[in-house]
Formats: C-alpha cells, structure tokens, sequence
C-alpha cells in the first residue's frame, strides 16, 4: 500500500501529534467550532424523522449488500460493461495507481481534474501521477485548498476543516496570488475562476463513487459545488475510483442511504448535485466524457471480509458522522491520526487495512463513549471493534485467536504480567480481601502521583474500610 | 439490530448487590447509600461476599482471557433468581451487554446469560422497579447531572438520574453544556492517553462549572474519580458526589460514618 511518509505523517507517531494539537488553540477552537455547527446540524436535519428505523434500514441495506459482496461486484461489472464503462480490478492502490497512470498514457493525457476522492488519498494518486509527469488539480474546495498548502484532509468530508477564513486568505494569496480579502465568498468565487479553466483543458477527470449500484450498473456521486458534475462530464475521459464494499444491491437502497448520508454529514436533506452516471456520452447525446472507467480497489478490504465481526467496518458509507460527534477528534483534529480516514471510523479501519504494528495506539485512543455508534448511520458498532482491535493488539484471548496483520504487537510482558496478577487477585475472594485490607491499611502510604492520571486530577483516596468491610459488620 | 425493549420485573422481595470495585474500594458510602435506599423501599439486599469486580477493565485493555477469568467468577454469587442491581452505568453495561458475548462458547455461556438478563443498574431499578417516591428534606441545592455514557448510552438510561433528582422538591437541577459529551475518563484510556483524557475533563469540568451549581451528582464512580479529582487538582469550584449518597441524604438518611 502507498501510505507514504511524506503525505500522512505516520500513524506511530499519534500520541506526539495528538498532545501537539492539544495545545495548539487553533486547532482546538476550528474544531470545536466546526463539529458543534455539524452537529446541531445533522441533530435539525434529522428532527422530523424515524431516525432509528431509518438506521437500521440503512443498517441492513448494507449487511445484504455485504453478505452477497462477491456476486454484486459481479453483477456490477457485467451491467457497466454492457453498458460501455471499462471495470478494472486493483487489488492494492499501487495497481490502482498504475490502472489510472495507463488509461492516461493510451490517451496521452497530461492533465486530470479531480473530485473528492477518499480512495485516491488512500492511494496517494496525486504523487504518483506527478512522478509519472502527469498533473492532478483538486476541483473540490476543501480539497483544492489542502493540495495548495501541500496537506492532506483533516476530515472525510470536509477536508480543510483545520483551517480558518484567515488561514486561507493568506494560502491563497500566497500560491494564487488572490487579493488578501478575508472573505469567504470573495475567496470562493476566486478560486472557482482559478478551476474553471482547468477543467476545459483536462484531459481526464477522476472521481470517487459513494454507491456502486449492481443491479442496473449505476455510480452514484453526491456533492455540493458542482465540482463533480463537471469533473465526469467535461474531459473526454472520466475515471472513478472506489472501495469494493460501496456496492448496494438495487436502486432502491440508494434512497434510504442517501437519506442518512448527507444529513448525517452535514444536516442537508440532499446535496446540491446527485450524480448518477450509467454511460459513456451516446452518439446523439451533446456532452459527456466518451470513455468511462472504474477502478475496483481492494487495498486490504477482502481481508476484513474474512472476519464476520470485522466485515461490520465496511458497512460505513463515509458520512464522517463518527468524527463530529467524537470528543477525541473534536479535540486533535484530523492529522493527528497520521492515516488517512481519521476519527472514529479511522481508528478501526486504519489498523485493518495497514497493520497494527504501526497503528496500535489508535484503537486505545478511545475512551469508548459510544458517541460513533450513536450516531452511525448503518449502525456499525465502533467500540466494540475498538475492543476486538486492542484485543488483537495484544493477543488477548484464547478463545478466539488474533488475525489482524501485525496482531500482538502492542504485547507488553509487564503489562501482560500485571494483568495476570489483576486476575489472581480478582479471582480468589480470599486474596481480594486480604489485598484491600492491606491496602486500606497502608492507604497512608498511597503515592500522591499515578502515571498520566495525576497529571490532571488529584490522586484517588482509598477507603479506610472497603464496602465488603462494612457489610460483613452489618451482616454478622 | 435496535436494541430490544426492555421489560422490568416487578418490584421483588430481595435483589443481589454487586458493588463494583471502584465503590468498594474508594465509595464505600455510595454503595451503602445505594443499599439502605433499597432497604428503605422494603427491599431485603443480599450482599455476596464473594464478589471482586466485573472484568471490564481487562476487557476494554484487550486483555480478554483474564476479564473472562474474573468474570466467571462473579457468575456463580447469584443462585436464585433475584435481580441484580449494580450502582454503575459501566459496571451494569458490562455485564449486561458484554458477558454475553464475552462468554459465547465457552462452558460459562448459560450462567452468563442468566446473570446477564438480571442485571439492572440501581438507578433505573430504584425508579422503575421500586417506582421510588423522594421525600426532599434538605436545604435548597443546584445541581448538575452527570450521566455516564455507558449509564447513556449502551443502558439507555439518560432520563433516569434527572427524573430521580426532580422528585426532591428544594433542589433545582441544570444542565450543562454539551451534557451527552463524555467527561474523558475511559477506564485505562485516561492512562494510556493521560492529555486527551485530561483536555476532554477540563472541558467538562469547566461546564460543570458554568452551570453555577454547587455540586454534581452522577451515577458512576468512574466520571466522579475523574471530574471531582480534577476539579480538585486544578481548584475548579465544583464538587462531586455520587447521586445514591445525594438521594440518601437529601431524604433523610443519615451520613454514613
């Protein structure tokens, strides 16, 4: 996989960059500002709904589409070659780098507009096609911005949520030469005149898709600044890319899908555009791309697909609800992460699809809230399979051996050992007692300082007499 | 896929206390508190002395093999059919929602589905089993609640504490900001990430205390180790108390010694 250094920063670095965003205020306050607006927002959108129906719908649209995952795809690429869209197969985003650098050599293209595209940050398209000598220009604002301050998205959805009004009116004036004018309409409207030119001389647009759909051959694209409309219709050539878990069954799951996807992302009851894109331009038709492509990336998918309680993390159709409502994003924001997907659903998708070695320090970064799966759409159970990943993080259970790549890795013998001793006394009522007492006893002696936990809070104070205590004198 | 309804028994003559380690240890008056309220309601509490802890701390570390040693330990301190009555969010949700599938195919799977099914945490038993009527006998208060996001969330159980406190007559409940947010504590994760614990408390901490209330009430041991021991720390103007302690007293019960 082509999770470079330069692009991400690096997973096993999250505590620094975690306790750097901490006090950074900045970035304490555009996100804290930024996921309270989301939240009330998507709390509005869904006010006069059955949210919880609603979810369990979109819940099982999901698991059906999964559980039939090989057929679907199937199905998929026999509806969109019939109906003129070329399917290609990436196992990891390397190949599909390489399936998106050939379709532009045989067409000698030298310059790509791009739509928001998660799967091609995963694949690092935009480096790999700069080194082939081919430019990619973001067309999606956020994105657009992130790629001009030589960043990567701090947010699934809105990808340059680390930044403020000022922050980009100096980025901006800096590598386009805008007016520093901090307005956002002014700066908006600048940088929509910089992309319109750049999409009359694209030869290629690349997209994501949010829904394959199998039974008609259907892509799917929502957005909101007609961004993506342009990318798939002006160039000569659209390619779009995708995780093979976005495939539904029938055009009829879209709709409940749509409905829970773009109010739990921003709290709109629909986005501006809706694409839904089935065919190349026909011969009596004025405009389109003449050539369409997909890329089916893999990247690791077909490994959490093995697992039946794993396979739940690509039932996420990448609202970015998880990251709004989680304190912990809230406060360090996107970056430091160092993965790709942050937040929430980052933390269980991340350590799947690249390891736990490097990532092990981010299932632990939860205090398990339950805010995620609160929120979830499709009902994916996040702190549960933050549990199954700190589990296999340390080869925890007998019972059900541990599978992930790089499981174990975060197994520490002392703190192994520690946990042992935990079980020792927790298990024998007699040591139990005898240890509370001897530690009620030297309760005196009790250290003013725990690890991290007396770095903000006073140290807890034993009681002189346990409950157990108490009520053997009360129950003679 | 939602969660199922859930069916209260009726009020019955006897429950199983299971304290949880942490009241055991550093609130022993909360869990005391908590079984005088019960026995107040004509309840006869049975007080195994076998109990340790729930297992939840291994569990949410990963340590999975030696929560489900200390938990299937727990299994066989309740014989009869009473229900089990837990003064924690956390410790109820652990064994309520996760001994299930903690112990799926073991030899502990029926005895951990039976204990699973009883369990019910003390708050929500006091006012839907027991239908508990407060009498306030206290001074006039402010206070803020503080539900757990376990008590919250994975038991439902956001409208139980503020529906208790509103039956004490002189005490004016607020609310604080962003109340559904967690107050960082997270078990291990308030160790193993001591600054993003420690800006999630300060955050809440400082709600608390814009609420302009004296104290705090909640229903786990947990948030208050957490929320009180850094308003503490850091000289923040709140205090906190579990709310079986607050109930207690606020209707007469004496402080225990």
């Amino acid at each position: 996989m082509s999770q470079s250094s330069h692009q991400h920063g690096h997973p096993g670095d999250f505590k620094p960059r975690a306790d750097a965003a901490l006090r950074n205020p900045k970035i304490r306050q555009n996100f804290r500002q930024a996921m309270d607006g989301l939240m009330s927002k998507r709390k509005a959108a869904f006010a006069d709904w059955d949210l919880e129906a609603l979810r369990t719908l979109g819940a099982n649209i999901r698991l059906r589409a999964l559980v039939q995952l090989p057929e679907l795809l199937e199905q998929l690429e026999a509806r969109l070659t019939a109906n003129g869209i070329q399917v290609h197969w990436a196992n990891d985003g390397a190949e599909a780098c390489r399936i998106v650098r050939d379709i532009c050599v045989a067409r000698d293209a030298k310059r790509v507009i791009k739509g928001k595209s998660m799967v091609s940050e995963e694949m690092d398209l935009n480096h790999y096609l700069d080194a082939q000598g081919i430019e990619a220009l973001e067309s999606d604002l956020g994105e657009y911005i992130v790629q001009l301050a030589e960043e990567t998205p701090s947010h699934i959805i809105m990808p340059a949520i680390h930044k403020n009004t000022a922050d980009i009116t100096d980025l901006l004036h800096a590598k386009t030469g805008t007016e520093r004018f901090p307005d956002v309409e002014y700066l908006t409207a600048s940088a929509r005149k910089q992309l319109r030119e750049k999409f009359a001389q694209a030869d290629v647009g690349i997209s994501g898709v949010n829904f394959a759909v199998a039974e008609t051959g259907t892509l799917c694209l929502v957005e909101n600044e007609g961004n993506g409309r342009m990318t798939t219709t002006v160039p000569p050539c659209h390619i779009a890319v995708t995780g093979i878990e976005k495939v539904v069954a029938r055009l009829e799951d879209v709709a409940p899908l749509l409905a829970l996807l773009t109010r739990s992302a921003t709290g709109q009851p629909i986005t501006t555009y809706v694409n839904m894109i089935s065919r190349p331009r026909q011969p009596d038709e004025l405009d389109g791309p003449e050539a369409v492509h997909l890329v089916l990336v893999d990247n690791g998918r077909s490994s959490i697909y093995q697992d039946d309680q794993l396979l739940d993390t690509l039932r996420c159709i990448r609202c970015g609800a998880c990251m709004n409502h989680c304190p912990v994003y809230t406060r360090i924001g996107g970056h430091a992460y160092g993965t790709t997907y942050p937040g929430p659903i980052g933390k269980i998708l991340m350590p799947q699809l690249l390891g736990l070695t490097e990532t092990a320090d981010l299932p632990s970064a939860s205090s398990l809230c339950g805010a995620c799966a609160e929120v979830c759409p499709v009902r994916i159970p996040i702190p549960d399979l933050l549990v199954r990943l700190r589990q296999e993080a340390v080869d925890g259970d007998q019972q059900h051996p541990a599978i992930v790549r790089g499981h174990g890795s975060k197994r520490n013998r002392w703190e192994a050992l520690a946990w042992q001793g935990w079980r020792l006394m927790h298990t024998s009522p007699t040591l139990y007692r005898l240890g509370t007492r001897l530690a009620a006893r030297l309760r005196r002696l009790q250290p003013v300082r725990f690890g991290g936990w007396t770095d903000h809070r006073s140290a807890p104070k034993l009681a002189a007499r346990s409950l157990h205590a108490r009520m053997r004198e009360r129950q003679p | 896929m939602a969660d199922p309804v859930k069916v209260y028994p009726a009020k019955p003559d006897k429950v199983y206390f299971f304290a949880t380690c942490l009241i055991d240890l550093f609130y022993p008056e909360a869990g005391l508190a908590g079984i005088q309220l019960l026995e107040r309601e004509g309840i006869e509490v049975l007080f195994p002395q076998g109990q340790t802890c729930c297992g939840q701390p291994a569990y949410t570390s990963g340590y999975h093999d030696e929560a489900r040693a200390v938990a299937a330990a727990q299994l066989n301190l309740f014989p009869a059919d009473w229900p089990i009555v837990v003064p924690s969010g956390s410790c109820g949700g652990m064994m309520r929602t996760h001994y299930p599938a903690l112990f799926r195919d073991t030899p502990h799977q029926a005895a951990a589905e039976r204990v699973a099914a009883r369990v019910l945490e003390l708050t929500d038993f006091l006012l839907n089993v027991c239908h508990i009527q407060l009498q306030d006998l206290g001074e006039p208060d402010t206070v803020a609640m503080h539900t757990s996001c376990s008590a919250r969330r994975e038991l439902g159980l956001a409208g139980v504490g503020p529906a208790l406190l509103g039956q004490l007559k002189q005490v004016t409940v607020v609310d604080p900001a962003r109340a559904e947010e967690c107050c960082g504590f997270g078990g291990t994760f308030a160790v193993r990430h001591p600054q993003i614990s420690g800006a999630l408390v300060s955050d809440k901490t400082d709600a608390l205390v814009a609420t302009g209330a004296r104290g705090f009430v909640t229903t786990d041991c947990g948030c208050l180790m957490n929320i009180a021991g850094h308003a503490e720390k850091a000289d923040k103007a709140i205090v906190g108390e579990h709310i079986l302690s607050y109930l207690w007293q606020r209707t007469g019960g004496e402080s225990p010694p």
